[in-house]
């Protein structure tokens, strides 16, 4: 899923300071997971929001609503009018969804409540871990079903750097070396023997430094 | 001693290895601005001591004078460099790019490293590029060299002749693969290898072992790394704080019990001990002495532990 994290309260006030009528708008699905961006901390966000207008004496109005998912057409129609109404949205989606609003209501001003963290899994509850960089040509066949351009600080795709120690990345201890997880799992597996095979010089083509991507599937296109 | 084998570029570093002498390297830092006097400075005082000086690439990620530029400036003094080269700053074209700039000067040794994570150095809110690792890089020079071709498939008019490095560390983590990635790196086509500093001896001959088991030594010519201390501080900032570096408790205690005054002459001691030892390992093709911002004292660590006069290879 998509992991994302409220923007400081700041940040956030400076950004929609100057407008009348402001629609805090949740996204119940990924962002919702992760207890940043959903329908119910859209609502708390809107709470607090109003509180500050209160403070600083603004004569601001904020409201609230949320949707199941902000990047797709037919989840909006509920909150269509509310939307056009404000003069201002405060999306709590990720960056997908805040561009999707942008693209749908060409004349409304729309504002990012989250900062798009990356891509991940559940650890447990409360703990987000990155998993994948969507890099559009996956390795995990080759790599024991852990990725290396996601999770090693430098990608290296035929790891690990000299800077592994006691299962760390140089960076950081508290960062698990993903060719460390290689090596366990491919030992784990049976499959230590598979270590020796070079990784080729990777095609970075179907990544963002081929440029914005886009797929169709055309038997469903509409 | 090592056997004989083909010599195909024109490296001083690679002939002195062929011939079957133990080659003796070490390394210079560029300057953090752009006087040139630096590098010739630390040129000329290890000029008649070692065979090949390695110019680093931004080490530790702090912005330094490029890699390229000093090693011209050394190749101009008569001094024969090692171009290191990490990928974390250019992308397979600008890397590419400098090896035939390289080339164009006649530099015949290059070093391929991923290099230290930019979060080390004074811009730890840049982007790292990793367009290619370090074996990717070997590779590249290797393909570059022996094919005469671009990676796109085009043909270079002139290609590089490079002796092509790498570096092992046989510390890091996990140890069991250690030996494997040595494997990995050779059959990427790595034709020498500069060790991390090797402080525990101990777990360094278990590792010459398992590469001598493999015959591994006789694929690749290992350059011992030695670094010596200056100060009983830096052994402890050395094994606590650098990635991947393994200094013994023992090794720290002999440098803190030593009077203030004569630490620097026993982290020499140390390194010149560690030289006779690894001398008698069957393998070792050649020391790489890394004295950090130390180099004035190379020439002292070269005569003491033997290896000087440096032979002369044409």
């Amino acid at each position: 899923m998509i992991v994302g994290k409220q923007k400081p309260l700041d940040e956030i006030w400076s950004m929609i300071k100057s407008h009348k009528n402001v629609l805090v708008l949740g996204c119940n699905t990924c962002v919702a997971v992760c207890h940043e961006g959903g329908n119910k901390e859209a609502e708390i966000l809107s709470s607090l929001l109003r509180m500050r207008a209160s403070q600083e004496e603004s004569g601001i109005a904020v409201t609230n609503s949320g949707v199941e998912r902000q990047c797709e057409h037919e989840f909006f129609d509920s909150v269509k009018d509310a939307i056009e109404a404000a003069d201002a949205v405060l999306s709590t989606a990720c960056g997908i969804g805040v561009q999707f609003i942008a693209e749908k209501f060409p004349t409304t001003v729309v504002y990012p409540g989250l900062n798009t963290t990356f891509l991940g899994a559940v650890e447990k509850i409360g703990v987000m871990k990155e998993k994948c960089q969507a890099c559009g040509n996956c390795v995990l066949g080759e790599t024991a079903g852990i990725c290396p351009v996601a999770r090693c600080a430098k990608r290296v795709l035929n790891g690990p750097c000299g800077g592994s120690t006691k299962g760390s990345c140089e960076i950081n201890k508290e960062v698990d070396c993903a060719w460390q997880l290689i090596v366990n799992r491919l030992n784990a597996l049976g499959q230590m023997d598979r270590y020796e095979t070079l990784a080729p010089i990777k095609d970075w083509s179907t990544d963002r430094a081929g440029g914005p991507r886009k797929q169709i599937r055309e038997e469903i296109q509409e | 001693m090592s056997q004989q084998r083909a010599v195909k570029t024109d490296s001083k570093l690679e002939k002195i290895l062929a011939a079957g002498h133990l080659a003796v390297t070490s390394e210079c830092g560029p300057p953090r601005g752009s006087d040139p006097d630096v590098i010739t400075h630390k040129g000329n005082m290890l000029k008649e001591y070692v065979d090949v000086v390695n110019i680093t690439d931004n080490q530790t990620s702090m912005t330094r004078m490029c890699s390229l530029a000093a090693c011209i400036r050394l190749k101009q003094l008569g001094v024969e460099p090692v171009l290191q080269m990490v990928t974390r700053d250019r992308n397979r074209i600008a890397l590419q790019s400098d090896i035939l700039g390289a080339a164009s000067f006649d530099i015949t040794n290059v070093l391929c490293l991923s290099g230290d994570h930019q979060s080390f150095g004074d811009c730890p809110n840049g982007q790292n590029v990793h367009d290619l690792d370090s074996m990717q890089l070997i590779q590249t020079v290797r393909y570059m060299r022996d094919e005469g071709k671009f990676l796109g498939g085009d043909d270079i008019k002139r290609p590089p002749k490079m002796f092509v490095g790498a570096a092992a560390n046989p510390f890091a983590d996990p140890f069991e693969i250690r030996v494997p990635r040595l494997a990995k790196k050779i059959a990427a086509g790595v034709e020498f290898i500069q060790t991390q500093c090797i402080y525990n001896l101990d777990k360094f001959e278990l590792w010459m072992k398992q590469v001598r088991d493999r015959g591994l030594h006789e694929k690749v010519y290992i350059l011992a790394g030695l670094t010596p201390f200056k100060n009983a501080g830096m052994a402890k900032y050395m094994r606590s704080r650098v990635p991947g570096m393994d200094v013994p408790d023992d090794v720290v205690k002999r440098m803190s019990d030593t009077p203030k005054e004569k630490q620097a002459e026993e982290g020499l001691n140390i390194c010149i001990e560690s030289i006779e030892r690894l001398k008698q390992i069957e393998g070792v093709h050649g020391f790489h002495i890394m004295a950090i911002e130390w180099e004035e004292k190379v020439p002292e660590i070269v005569k003491r532990a033997g290896l000087w006069p440096r032979p002369e290879v044409s």
